[in-house]
């Protein structure tokens, strides 16, 4: 039925007898819409076009990503961290998402992405700051254009679009780069985030790591849509569906975005399947909501593995090159262990330090409060300290 | 500073034209300023805010953007994160809600967050309050939101010169203004020279509007001229009446209120928003906590009822008036009789 036929409506109307004028989408969505079959290099005809210098490099990143990460657990048992949300199994995406990238642009990380900051050059121990919790965040943002790690899913997605319609603003070829989770997807500021960026043509990249669950909700029950990159093409975007543990074609359908975005092409979606090896974070129990099977079929599609075949294919998964790629990773867990071994030195005061620029005169006040117990807790310190020493033991009686 | 102005210079002007030279100013002084919100540019704001700006700045500085309050606080955000000065227009008091998550979680902390290293000199323009006659939606006071939030600067004017100056000092801040325009008072004329503003006062300094002894009246934004309409009534009565225009409600002018409340040992706090929770509690507690030995009487609040803003037709009896006002006042004689009484 349409609006004219329906009852009650003014058909007979002379001035409403036409058709209404003719309809044409805004934009042809056929060159918008996502592959069918995510995107994949390694195993096809096409990984031969490859360079292998940028395989050896996304294999370093990946072996050390994934070191990163175990160790990072391991601290979380040990008390050093709170939590930590592991990336493992996804890290041909946080890699990529690093090396996508050029120094002048900037990365928008979600909680979950500590590997992609540490891959851009972030110290690995400031990437962990939040999550041990002398800090919300360890590190200056502007050093290596890395906002601070998100928490509150998908908020950091507008950020990303607003920073990159600036850059352009003031002439800058900047990127900006937004990582969000499935479950992210379906948050308010997803949406607002993607068509602000399409209205604006911002130069930015969506990076989605559908990795299969939001903690434990699967994707089925996160959208009904044929694919998340298929949102893209409501918004005026393209998507793109590529393996998200296939690194290379991460890293080429990235660096295409990204450099298409830099030519004034406007933004692009991604949606990058993967799955989340771990679980959640170390606080969460996985068997509650997936089985072993499921596992250990994303197991046998393991990133490393993946690119490790096409290495050996070209003689380049030498004993020399991989003791060497395991050799550093090494290196880099017991840096990381013996750094985070130490306890960090926080200083009560801060809290007061940053509120804004110029304290209020309640801050000043609370601030001296505070100094205030500190000494008195100092004080008594010392006095226990008395109590103890051999000039107390002999001023008994 | 204090600049007199010859009298010739100055021209009956609305709060709402004080506003908008003001953002055409900051603009014209500072590159980095940008306008945003829904209907600011061709349109000019739907109570004509941002009239002309779009015009005189381009698109680019003065933008209409998407129906979406997150999105523009959003992307605000990343536009402060690179260098800009965006001043947001949020339509309607009760429209800001969904850019709650945006203000509470990333604009108020992204200084404490990062250690300084990004801040937010952000402005968050809000029209708020009744007595418009507005529908549903379009009169809350929701300065308690913004308040019980720290990090954020909360900055009401309640007059014509106020609205230029604050709003002036509210974009030169390095830090997040949520900048509460009483809407009620946008058509309210002073005699007043844009080009030659008395004083553009830092933010949180109170301002005292009328010198009294028996008791202080403590204010902000629209209920100001009822305030002074109502400590003029009180002379009749014997009351001579001192009132206080917060103009900042956070930072908060302890001194100032405290200075005033010394020298009258009589508090009434009167804000339109509802009393339960409200800022006038808070203010009240202030006051008891570093004034008590001075108090002739408990600070009173006069504030709007604890209910959903009501629809137009009610609206006169919810909003603080000068009788209800006048009522609290005389109140206080009654609390210092009582409390009086009982100590003898
Ligand atoms: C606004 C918001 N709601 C809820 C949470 C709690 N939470 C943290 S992670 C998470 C699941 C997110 O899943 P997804 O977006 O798929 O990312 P993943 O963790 O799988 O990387 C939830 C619900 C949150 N951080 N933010």
């Amino acid at each position: 039925m349409t609006v004219l036929e329906q009852p009650g409506s003014s058909r007979n109307k002379s001035s409403l007898a036409g058709p209404p004028p003719t309809w044409q989408p805004r934009v042809d969505p056929a060159p918008l819409l996502p592959d069918a079959e995510p995107y994949r290099l390694l195993g096809t005809d096409a990984a031969a076009r490859l360079d292998s210098g940028l395989l050896t490099r996304l294999y370093t990143q990946l072996v050390r990503g994934r070191r990163y990460n175990a160790q990072a657990t391991a601290l979380t048992r040990q008390g050093r961290l709170a939590v930590y949300p592991s990336s493992t199994g996804q890290e041909a995406c946080e890699v990529a998402a690093a090396l996508a990238l050029e120094d002048r642009d900037w990365l928008f990380p979600s909680y979950r992405d500590t590997l992609a900051a540490v891959a851009r050059g972030l110290d690995p121990v400031q990437a962990l700051t939040l999550l041990r919790g002398d800090w919300h965040n360890g590190y200056d943002p502007h050093e290596h254009r890395i906002a601070p790690l998100c928490t509150p899913l998908a908020t950091q997605l507008p950020h990303a679009v607003g920073l990159a319609h600036a850059a352009r603003l003031k002439g800058d070829e900047v990127v900006a780069l937004a990582m969000v989770g499935d479950g992210g997807t379906s948050e308010g500021d997803f949406h607002e985030a993607l068509n602000f960026a399409a209205i604006w043509q911002a130069p930015v990249v969506f990076l989605v790591q559908n990795n299969g669950f939001a903690i434990s909700v699967p994707l089925a029950k996160q959208t009904a849509a044929p694919s998340l990159a298929h949102k893209a093409v409501g918004y005026g975007m393209p998507g793109r569906l590529v393996d998200g543990n296939d690194a290379p074609a991460m890293h080429e359908v990235l660096t295409e975005a990204v450099e298409r975005a830099r030519r004034g092409g406007g933004p692009t979606l991604i949606e990058a399947v993967t799955y989340r090896i771990e679980a959640h974070t170390n606080a969460d129990d996985a068997t509650r909501y997936r089985s072993d099977a499921e596992v250990e079929t994303w197991k046998a599609h393991d990133p490393i593995a993946l690119l490790e075949r096409e290495l050996a294919a070209r003689d380049l998964l030498t004993d020399d090159f991989v003791g060497a790629t395991r050799d550093g990773a090494e290196q880099l867990a017991a840096d990381l262990r013996e750094r985070m071994n130490a306890d960090p030195e926080v200083d009560p005061m801060d809290l007061f330090t940053h509120v804004f620029a110029e304290q209020t005169s309640q801050l000043r006040a609370q601030a001296a409060q505070l100094r205030a117990e500190l000494d008195a807790e100092a004080a008594g310190h010392t006095e226990d300290a008395a109590g103890t020493d051999g000039s107390a033991e002999e001023a008994r009686p | 500073m204090t600049t007199t102005v010859p009298a010739t210079a100055r021209k009956p002007a609305t709060m709402a034209q004080a506003l908008t030279r003001a953002l055409r100013d900051a603009m014209a002084d500072d590159p980095s300023v940008h306008v945003m919100g829904e209907d600011v540019g061709t349109l000019g704001g739907v109570f004509r805010v941002t009239d002309g700006l779009a015009k005189e700045f381009g698109e680019d500085r003065c933008t209409d953007t998407a129906l979406a309050e997150a999105g523009i606080l959003g992307t605000a955000v990343g536009m402060a994160m690179y260098g800009l000065r965006p001043v947001v227009e949020m339509q309607f008091d009760a429209f800001a809600y969904p850019a709650f998550e945006q203000l509470i979680s990333h604009v108020a902390r992204m200084r404490n967050r990062t250690r300084g290293a990004l801040t937010m000199p952000l402005t968050i323009r809000v029209p708020y309050g009744g007595g418009i006659g507005g529908v549903e939606h379009h009169s809350d006071s929701s300065e308690a939101y913004y308040l019980a939030t720290p990090g954020l600067q909360v900055v009401t004017p309640a007059t014509v010169e106020d609205a230029y100056g604050l709003l002036r000092a509210a974009i030169a801040s390095d830090d997040p203004v949520v900048f509460l325009e009483p809407k009620r008072l946008y058509w309210s004329k002073a005699d007043w020279s844009p080009d030659a503003p008395t004083e553009v006062a830092p933010l949180g300094r109170a301002a005292i509007r009328r010198r009294g002894s028996s008791a202080t009246l403590i204010t902000y934004g629209p209920s100001l001229p009822v305030c002074m309409e109502a400590a003029e009534a009180a002379r009749a009565e014997g009351w001579d009446l001192e009132v206080v225009d917060l103009r900042s409600l956070m930072p908060f002018d302890d001194e100032t209120v405290c200075a005033s409340v010394r020298r009258t040992g009589r508090a009434v706090v009167v804000h339109e928003s509802n009393g339960f929770g409200g800022p006038g509690g808070e203010i009240a507690a202030r006051i008891t906590e570093r004034c008590f030995h001075h108090l002739e009487a408990p600070v009173l609040r006069v504030a709007g009822f604890d209910i959903p803003y009501p629809p137009p037709m009610l609206e006169r009896h919810h909003l603080p008036g000068v009788d209800r006002i006048l009522d609290t006042v005389a109140r206080l004689q009654w609390e210092s009789d009582w409390t009086e009484g009982r100590g003898e």
